[in-house]
């Protein structure tokens, strides 16, 4: 096998980008490239595109104001005027679900950033310098890693508070459960990549520590944690959904998926409009970034170049 | 003898070992792979020293004390009569221009993130004083021309290359600082058989040109026989013999340098049915544990009790004009190529 | 076409009078991948007989282990797909049969043994039970007598202490004994071909000789043909009876062991012997095969080597050469194989 592997490797890498060599091809614009081709991720990607054009302007999408409420118009069903219907407050559930994307879409970006620089950073360290600072780093994120996330969450918040709740806590709150996993996962690249022989040849020349560690490991580990964060997006939203349906995330009159469906549970069986429709956004939501994050992961796994 | 002042690298009683440890937290010693055992030897300008060895006899731990990647557990090893084993920060940088090495596997040794410009010319950003900034781009052409390779694919990525066009920039790496010494860690093994001979054609050209001193690491031996001038034969972390090739090559005095060359197979089927072949039995005993005494007496024919109680030391014996570490040497030419 | 079974069709062992043991008749092999499709194996012919060595030469893309991989019928397919050629062994086309009866020459009649022997054992089970399932899996023995048979074999292939060892794990053994391991296992079923692809490439000298001791041993006891894929001359010209040279899918020599090495009659063969340092000529720049191998999605047109062949002429850039015969045994796919072999007497 390795012989054939070989043999289709061997020459110019990509073989399909022959004919126009003009640019460079780095290992990021082959993946690129076969992201571009990705159905999956062309799919996940113009419903994310969509979703955060609602996110940043909902008032283009959203044909009436989500907080101009008339109670007298509770819980009718769906119509011409209200897509959605209309929910127990009497708000228009269509515009309330355009506004809702903000909320989600804001928490899972934040989430994941934060996330990804806590984990990232903190896993090159533990991987680059091993010893001490590695246990140190690796047991205080055992310790996180072992709480369960939406509980720890839940937790956390309820301990805060409903006053002090909003978006930077229920980022904070989901952030300081989710970081170890980026940690552990950038440790593990690290230390793969620290023991590459280009680390070695680069030793040999004379580079320092933090040469070595942002021109030859950072570049060749930080793969993995792109796919976690893209695909931990989807996670982010939906527990994000989860803690301010349990009550402890986003307090109204602010909007959340989450929250809406918490609302309108109560009276399903009545009006099942105002918690099926956020709750089908939330689902295409997530899957639109899963989709992403497993076009990404195709795309920069190494094993497939 | 050559004099001193032709001597570009000189390493005495050069030992590595790497501890074993058990226990999680509290850490403590169970012994030590005996890596490297005590190895000594001169290397002069121009000159090529071939090692070979079996795997595990400690050849690629040599090569990584040689370049200060490893601090030796004891010995020295010093590049122009200064010792670069315990050389620190700036000073150990400087000494890095003077030694450097060409690696094994061409497709793990080249940053797969960087132009084959950034690879080449990466020395130049570490060194600074060596070539100024303005000049660096036509540096590493010049680097890719004097390698055989085009100097207009200073901004491809190795993975745009084949195997001996990825070894061809790692040599032009080795270069960039115009070191007088370069260790060459099994540079052609990974490659196809009929681009290695290019390789070696390159890596002798540039010999001439620069005048570079090789320390030649491989386990081929008629390729390590080709291009070096003397030839150590390591085997469990020492040398067990060390002469002028056609001294290792023709009258070999070590029992375990005649078997190895007599398990080399000979690209000639003629004659093939008489040839002598020493056969060894079993596998060599782990670094960990090596036996008393002589480390090859577990695989040795003409093994007797001395061998187990006392060391034969690498040194010029009775009826051998080059040193073996054999209490029984006795020159035996095993193979006759042509 | 109908599927038959090997039972139903192969003769037992012995077979027909001349007819070779081992045919691959004009086999093609091609990879469908994403960019595009690779042809491995481009008519490639070879044969072998009962108590034979044959060297199939070739670097890394040639097509060698390809070729073996299709005779054991291993290969991924897709992205793999046979277009032509046949595989006869005892006169029957391997290629048409049933997967049972596939599964039945596989192991049992034809067994390989592969360069890398750690990831070719399993190392969850023991060595015994991989070696004994051999016997379970195909004889139907009992666990018991499975492992007294196992222990048979690693004694045979000489494995120190095979009684105690027969419960260690693969990685509790040197690299040349995982290769006596792979063998034993091989050998097991007595098959009639044993296909050994780089057996020795990951070892060293010694215990290369050791293995290669060990393979012709084995080969003079029970009369199996065995088929040694190696890019190493030096192995060959030590084992070998006849060798076939293949470069970018095709076989472009087929010789007695000993009239290639005294006078090849392909560029290319000649050029892999000529680049082999001697002693005799230390200090001068080896010879070496300008260029290099092909890149099989974009072959080169006419002779696949004629870019880095120095006899080339015009022709050679647009014929393919067919597999001109030189004697009874001899062939080269080379135009000017005449010069060729006048250059590599004179």
């Amino acid at each position: 096998m390795s012989e054939l592997n070989t043999a289709v490797q061997e020459p110019k890498a990509h073989p399909r980008r022959k004919q126009k060599e003009k640019k460079p091809n780095s290992l990021w614009s082959d993946a690129w490239y076969d992201l571009r081709r990705n159905k999956v991720f062309l799919v996940g990607t113009a419903i994310a595109i969509l979703l955060i054009l609602m996110a940043i302007m909902p008032g283009v999408f959203a044909p009436q104001n989500p907080l101009a409420c008339n109670l007298v118009d509770a819980r009718q069903g769906i119509s011409s005027e209200h897509w959605f219907g209309i929910d127990n407050q009497g708000c228009d559930t269509f515009s309330r679900v355009i506004h809702g994307a903000r909320i989600s879409i804001l928490v899972g970006l934040l989430t994941s950033v934060v996330t990804g620089l806590v984990g990232g950073v903190l896993g090159l360290i533990a991987g680059f310098y091993g010893r001490w600072v590695d246990v140190i780093l690796s047991r205080l994120a055992e310790i996180f890693f072992a709480i369960p996330s939406i509980l720890g969450a839940l937790l956390l918040l309820s301990a805060v508070g409903r006053d002090a709740a909003g978006v930077w806590t229920v980022v904070l709150a989901l952030a300081i459960l989710a970081w170890p996993m980026v940690l552990r996962i950038m440790r593990a690249a690290v230390i793969t990549a620290k023991s590459q022989d280009y680390v070695t040849a680069a030793r040999a020349l004379g580079a320092s520590p933090f040469r070595i560690s942002v021109r030859h490991i950072l570049p060749n580990a930080v793969a993995p944690v792109i796919v976690v964060c893209t695909m931990n997006l989807g996670v982010f939203i939906a527990g994000e959904a989860a803690l301010s349906f349990l009550g402890v995330g986003i307090q109204s009159p602010n909007i959340s998926w989450g929250l809406m469906i918490a609302d309108a549970r109560n009276r399903f069986l009545m009006a099942p409009e105002p918690l099926i429709f956020p709750a089908i956004f939330l689902s295409i939501t997530v899957l639109s970034f899963v989709m992403i994050g497993d076009a990404v992961r195709d795309a920069l796994d190494p094993k497939l170049r | 003898m050559a004099a001193a002042a032709d001597r570009i690298l000189e390493v005495r009683d050069l030992v590595k070992h790497f501890p074993l440890t058990s226990g999680v937290v509290l850490k403590r010693q169970i012994g030590a792979i005996k890596a490297v055992d005590g190895v000594s030897f001169d290397l002069n300008r121009g000159e090529t020293l071939g090692i070979v060895g079996e795997s595990g006899c400690g050849k690629s731990t040599l090569a990584k004390l040689l370049m200060a990647l490893e601090r030796p557990t004891s010995g020295s090893v010093k590049v122009n009569g200064r010792e670069i084993a315990n050389a620190r920060g700036g000073e150990l940088k400087r000494m890095r221009r003077n030694i450097q090495m060409v690696m094994q596997d061409p497709y793990t040794s080249l940053n797969p993130r960087m132009t084959v410009g950034d690879i080449v010319g990466e020395p130049y950003d570490i060194h600074t004083e060596v070539a100024p900034k303005g000049d660096r781009r036509k540096k590493v052409q010049e680097l890719l021309e004097v390698v055989g390779l085009n100097p207009d694919h200073i901004n491809r990525y190795p993975h745009q290359f084949s195997g001996g066009q990825r070894q061809r920039i790692g040599i032009a790496r080795g270069l960039a600082l115009q070191p007088e010494v370069i260790v060459c860690d099994e540079p052609v093994s990974a490659l196809d058989v009929s681009i290695q001979a290019q390789v070696i054609n390159l890596l002798e050209r540039l010999q001439r040109e620069f005048s570079l001193a090789y320390i030649f690491i491989a386990h081929d031996l008629s390729v390590v026989r080709h291009i070096s001038d003397r030839v150590g034969v390591m085997y469990l972390g020492k040398f067990v013999e060390l002469g002028k090739d056609a001294e290792i090559y023709d009258r070999p005095a070590h029992p375990y340098t005649q078997a190895l060359l007599s398990a080399v197979p000979v690209p000639d089927p003629e004659g093939r049915e008489q040839r002598e072949r020493i056969i060894l039995q079993g596998d060599p005993p782990s670094p960990a544990n090596p036996p008393s005494g002589c480390r090859f007496r577990t695989r040795c024919w003409k093994a007797q009790e001395i061998c187990a109680e006392q060391e034969p030391l690498l040194q010029i014996r009775p009826g051998t004009a080059h040193a073996s570490a054999c209490h029984f040497a006795e020159t035996h030419d095993v193979v006759h190529v042509n | 076409m109908k599927k038959r079974s090997a039972t139903d069709v192969l003769p037992a062992e012995g077979g027909l009078g001349n007819e070779p043991l081992l045919t691959v008749d004009n086999l093609h092999v091609e990879f469908h991948t994403r960019a595009g499709i690779v042809r491995a194996v481009n008519g490639v012919s070879y044969s072998l007989s009962a108590g034979e060595t044959l060297a199939v030469l070739g670097e890394s893309g040639s097509g060698k282990s390809v070729t073996a991989q299709a005779i054991m019928g291993i290969l991924d397919m897709p992205p793999a797909v046979i277009p032509k050629g046949e595989i006869r062994f005892h006169g029957t086309n391997l290629l048409t049969l049933s997967e049972e009866g596939r599964t039945q020459v596989r192991g049992e009649r034809i067994a390989m043994i592969f360069q890398d022997a750690l990831s070719a054992l399993n190392p969850v089970f023991t060595v015994g039970w991989q070696i004994s399932e051999m016997f379970r899996v195909h004889r139907g023995m009992s666990k018991r007598d499975g492992m007294k048979k196992a222990v048979e074999l690693m004694d045979k292939v000489r494995i120190p202490a095979a009684r105690q060892r027969v419960n260690d794990y693969p990685h509790q053994f040197s690299g040349g004994m995982r290769q006596r391991i792979m063998i034993a296992m091989s050998i097991a079923l007595d098959p009639e071909v044993l296909i050994a692809d780089e057996p020795t490439t990951a070892l060293d000298v010694t215990v290369q000789a050791q293995i290669m001791e060990l393979l012709a041993e084995l080969q003079r006891e029970s009369n199996m043909g065995l088929i040694l894929i190696t890019h190493d001359l030096g192995v060959v010209a030590d084992v070998a009876d006849k060798i076939s040279v293949m470069y970018a899918g095709r076989i472009v020599e087929n010789a007695p062991v000993h009239d290639i090495y005294k006078a090849p009659a392909h560029p290319y063969s000649k050029g892999l012997l000529d680049s082999i340092p001697r002693v005799d000529h230390k200090g001068q720049e080896l010879y070496a095969i300008k260029g290099l191998p092909p890149n099989l999605l974009d072959m080169p047109t006419g002779c696949a080597f004629h870019p880095r062949c120095p006899y080339r002429q015009d022709n050679c850039v647009t014929d393919v050469p067919p597999l001109y015969e030189i004697s009874g045994v001899r062939s080269s796919a080379c135009h000017y194989w005449r010069e060729v072999l006048d250059g590599s007497r004179g």
